[in-house]
């Protein structure tokens, strides 16, 4: 029988890739009971996570819907410390400190008075996951709302024990004063009433424009960071509850195989492991983790295979397995580019392509579970962690109430943790040792394998010009890889953009930028090619073609650092550049490179202007704009998964190879900070056009034009 | 088989009980909860796992418990010295040299263990020395950085 095709999931509205859970256990709900029979419902936190716990009150939410309760979000206390709530995960982005930042500011209270509780089903609104760079833009305006509201209530109550008009009253500084007689009375008092928290801000309450911030706006450092520096900080793989056991799981040869049989014989006899098979997932559980893998070393298990696409044949299937779809959200068009291309002075087609790479965090996928009674509690390292409650509360047929799933600030992402694996497995292994708490870490091999990547793509591009050089027809079409940044920012009056869906090959999802890089490869490549043929500067032809002035903005500040135009002093020197928006954010990426004789590439200099509305943290922003462009080096120069026979055939760091120390180049960003637009995130945009600027510095340099990503496999 | 071994870890002696071959790293990690040191690859590969052994950086994930047991190990726990941080630490702190700083142990670590030796390494020197600890967010200027700032501090210290 042939399986059924599976889909890459999109969501629409923000061209969100969701890869499937791994794992459906065959566990029923009174089986479930059964096992466990009745138990004292206690709540177990580890040490680590105590500082959690101290957060007010009993805070359940409804799932989905966001509380309008200023209670929900934000806590004074009446010793004046300030706790704030979202559901956001901090993954290295910092979002802890500027999200404390936001409050503090449209508070006025000192910034180390805010502590941020995040990403805690059991404490946090709900919250659909860390992913979109939609921390900034959505959170920071709900934030101020609500930090807004408590401030003009505490004035309020200061105006009616006073009793003056709330108008001759200022909420600053931790405190209410009277303007006019100077008398002042504390936050911490003016929260002791009843009912504080469960006032709802006005619908239409002003919040501090970007003119007038003091806290946010300002290079404030990670919060936090010395535990950091010290080793202190737990992450999820570090915890170690009382009478914790390490989980393993028997993983199969290659993708897509099956189990046939299966004999743990000799494993039964072991002391002190547990091992569980449930379908096709077989697992140990035993106080160390070479213990549990010796149990699974004894299981007999044999897996029927089954034919999968390679590598080398990955561009030819992802082109001739398209379905081809007029779906509106698949699909737009304007104008005939028919028309179009019959006015063209200039001509060009070409096709690009784009390699599945890994994530690769330093901190693997991991996740620690424990139930006590029917009730579960995960610790993992998670973007969705209500979604993995979700997942958990399902596949275990428990009431999602019953489930916390708690994020401890995570090793890194990249987009790469939105699955539930790691917590499925922990809890499915953690369900046959009631009480005791299971820890599951991936080795870096099974986070090559069994996590999931950023999708392959072929990207076609046809496409005309005018004498005058400007565009006169674009046809652009995505083979599999996606829809972020798919449509061009260049004006031209006919266009087709078209993605075609492609039934998965290797397991996908998001990915830092999800395909704005590979769509910019293609596009911003395409345009340097075009300006080739029009005889005219890069960056003179992108201005030509452009009317959005944020865009352009960032090319011309780019430009002025980089000093484009610049002449070649040595041989195989080269110039590029490529620029973009996603996501309410503008880029433009300047390369400068050295080709040696044997056709390798060297960065030598990286410019990149940036542009994200109001800037909330110039220091953190400046961080992962300098670390986007780092990473993005990895998949323009080298990083590719090489897979065959369901296999991945690079599963180590000595085989994947990502940037070191000695890929950096000299680095300068420029960040435009636009106080009179809204911040939107950060953590991805500046990633997208790293790599079409190097292989437009390639092209200035050697005259060759590279349309694969990576951009020389075979150089690395 | 497993026999008992004595390390000393931070100036302190530990008993431990674990087949000879056992890597350093689960010992530090799993029994004596030294969890500043991080599993990264357990393959030598990145870094994470970085612990002086003898005052010299090894990958802890490599190297066999009983391989250390006849040397100090100093682990990121180890380096504060009366609740002041080290100045490698320090500077790390001062130049923000992190992201999602799973992998800042480790880094710090290597960074002692080359100031150690060659107290005012040129630029060229510690990208040579931190060549094989990976940074995935792309932290590496910051954390050279840090690495100038603190061979600054300790030239200082030393005249």
């Amino acid at each position: 029988m042939k399986p059924e095709p599976q889909w890459l999931e999109l969501e629409p509205e923000r061209y969100e890739f969701r890869a499937l859970p791994m794992h459906q256990f065959a566990l029923g709900r009174r089986d479930f009971f059964k096992i466990l029979g009745a138990g004292l419902v206690v709540f177990v936190a580890v040490k680590s996570v105590a500082a959690q716990e101290t957060a007010p009150g009993p805070r359940g939410f409804h799932p989905e819907e966001l509380p309008k309760e200023i209670g929900a979000w934000l806590h004074i206390g009446e010793d004046g410390k300030v706790t704030g709530f979202v559901g956001k995960a901090e993954i290295g982005q910092n979002a802890r400190t500027s999200l404390a930042q936001t409050i503090a500011d449209e508070l006025s209270v000192p910034f180390d008075s805010v502590q941020m509780v995040m990403a805690d089903t059991a404490l946090t609104p709900f919250d659909a996951g860390t992913f979109g760079s939609r921390t900034t833009p959505t959170m920071t305006p709900q934030l101020r709302k609500m930090a807004a509201a408590a401030r003009n209530l505490m004035a309020e109550r200061a105006a009616k024990q006073w009793n003056v008009p709330v108008e001759k009253l200022v909420a600053r500084d931790g405190k209410v004063t009277n303007t006019v007689d100077g008398k002042l009375l504390p936050y911490a008092e003016l929260v002791r009433e009843e009912g504080f928290g469960k006032q709802t801000p006005a619908v239409k309450i002003s919040v501090k424009p970007a003119s007038v911030w003091t806290i946010a706006g300002q290079p404030v450092p990670k919060v936090n960071a010395r535990n950091f520096v010290t080793g202190r900080h737990r992450y999820s793989t570090d915890l170690r509850p009382d009478g914790m056991l390490y989980g393993k799981v028997l993983r199969p040869p290659s993708f897509g195989a099956t189990l046939v049989s299966y004999d743990d014989s000799a494993a039964k006899g072991l002391s002190d492991v547990v091992i569980v098979r449930d379908g096709d997932f077989i697992g140990a559980a035993a106080p160390t983790i070479a213990a549990a893998e010796a149990a699974l070393a004894k299981i007999h298990a044999q897996w029927k295979e089954v034919p999968q696409i390679s590598d080398k044949e990955i561009f030819s299937y992802l082109k001739n397995s398209a379905q081809p779809s007029k779906e509106e959200r698949f699909h737009q068009a304007k104008g005939s580019v028919a028309d179009g291309m019959a006015a063209a002075a200039h001509k060009l087609e070409a096709a690009y392509t784009v390699a599945y790479i890994a994530h690769a965090p330093m901190e693997p996928r991991a996740a620690v579970a424990q139930w006590n009674g029917n009730r579960l509690t995960v610790w993992m390292g998670t973007q969705r962690p209500f979604a993995v409650r979700d997942d958990l509360a399902d596949i275990f047929h428990v009431p999602e109430k019953d489930v916390r799933v708690i994020v401890p600030d995570t090793g890194s992402a990249y987009g790469g943790k939105h699955t539930s694996d790691a917590g499925l497995e922990a809890a499915r292994l953690a369900r046959a040792i009631s009480g005791r708490a299971v820890k599951l870490v991936w080795t870096r091999q099974e986070e090559f394998t069994w996590a999931y990547f950023r999708p392959a793509g072929v990207i076609e591009v046809n496409s005309g010009i005018g004498a005058d050089g400007k565009l006169t027809a674009w046809e652009f079409h995505n083979y599999h890889s996606g829809m972020s940044a798919i449509e061009t920012p260049y004006d031209v009056a006919n266009f087709i953009t078209q993605y075609h869906q492609v039934p998965l090959v290797l397991r996908s999802g998001s990915y830092r930028g999800l395909a704005a890089t590979a769509n910019h490869f293609a596009r911003e490549t395409h345009m340097d090619s075009l300006a080739q043929a029009a005889g005219m500067d890069p960056l003179r032809f992108r201005l030509v073609n452009l009317t959005d002035s944020r865009m352009k903005a960032v090319l011309e500040a780019g430009a002025k650092a980089f000093g484009w135009p610049r002449q070649r002093s040595e041989e195989g020197q080269g110039f590029g550049l490529a620029a973009g928006y996603e996501k309410g954010s503008y880029v433009a990426t300047f390369a400068e490179i050295l080709v040696d004789s044997k056709r390798k590439i060297r960065v030598k200099k990286l410019a990149e202007a940036f542009e994200c509305g109001a800037i909330v943290n110039p220091d953190g922003l400046r961080n992962q704009v300098v670390g986007a462009m780092i990473q993005g080096l990895g998949g323009a120069l080298f990083e590719a998964i090489q897979f065959q026979d369901g296999r991945i055939t690079n599963d180590h760091f000595a085989s994947y190879r990502v940037p070191r120390f000695r890929d950096v180049p000299e680095i300068e960003t420029i960040l435009l900070d636009r106080k009179d637009i809204p911040s939107a995130g950060a953590g991805e945009t500046p990633i997208m056009a790293v790599a079409p600027a190097i292989g437009n510095a390639y092209f200035n340099a050697t005259g060759v034009r590279l349309t694969t990503l990576p951009l020389l496999p075979s150089a690395s | 088989m497993a026999g008992s071994l004595q390390l000393e870890i931070n100036g302190k002696k530990y008993f431990v009980s674990y087949p000879p071959d056992t890597r350093l790293l689960y010992v530090l990690r799993d029994e004596l909860g030294f969890t500043g040191t991080k599993y990264g690859c357990g393959e030598g590969m990145c870094g994470a796992c970085t612990v002086l052994v003898g005052g010299t950086a090894r990958r802890s994930c490599q190297i066999p418990v009983s391989a250390a047991a006849s040397k100090p190990i100093t682990t990121i726990e180890g380096l504060e010295t009366n609740g002041a941080l080290h100045p490698v630490q320090q500077a790390f702190l001062d130049a923000g040299a992190f992201q999602c700083a799973y992998c800042t142990s480790g880094m710090i670590m290597s960074s002692v263990s080359l100031l150690q030796s060659n107290p005012h390494p040129t630029r060229e020197q510690i990208v040579q020395a931190m060549q094989g600890n990976i940074c995935r967010c792309g932290a590496y200027p910051r954390i050279i950085e840090a690495v100038e700032k603190a061979s600054g501090q300790l030239q200082g210290g030393a005249k």
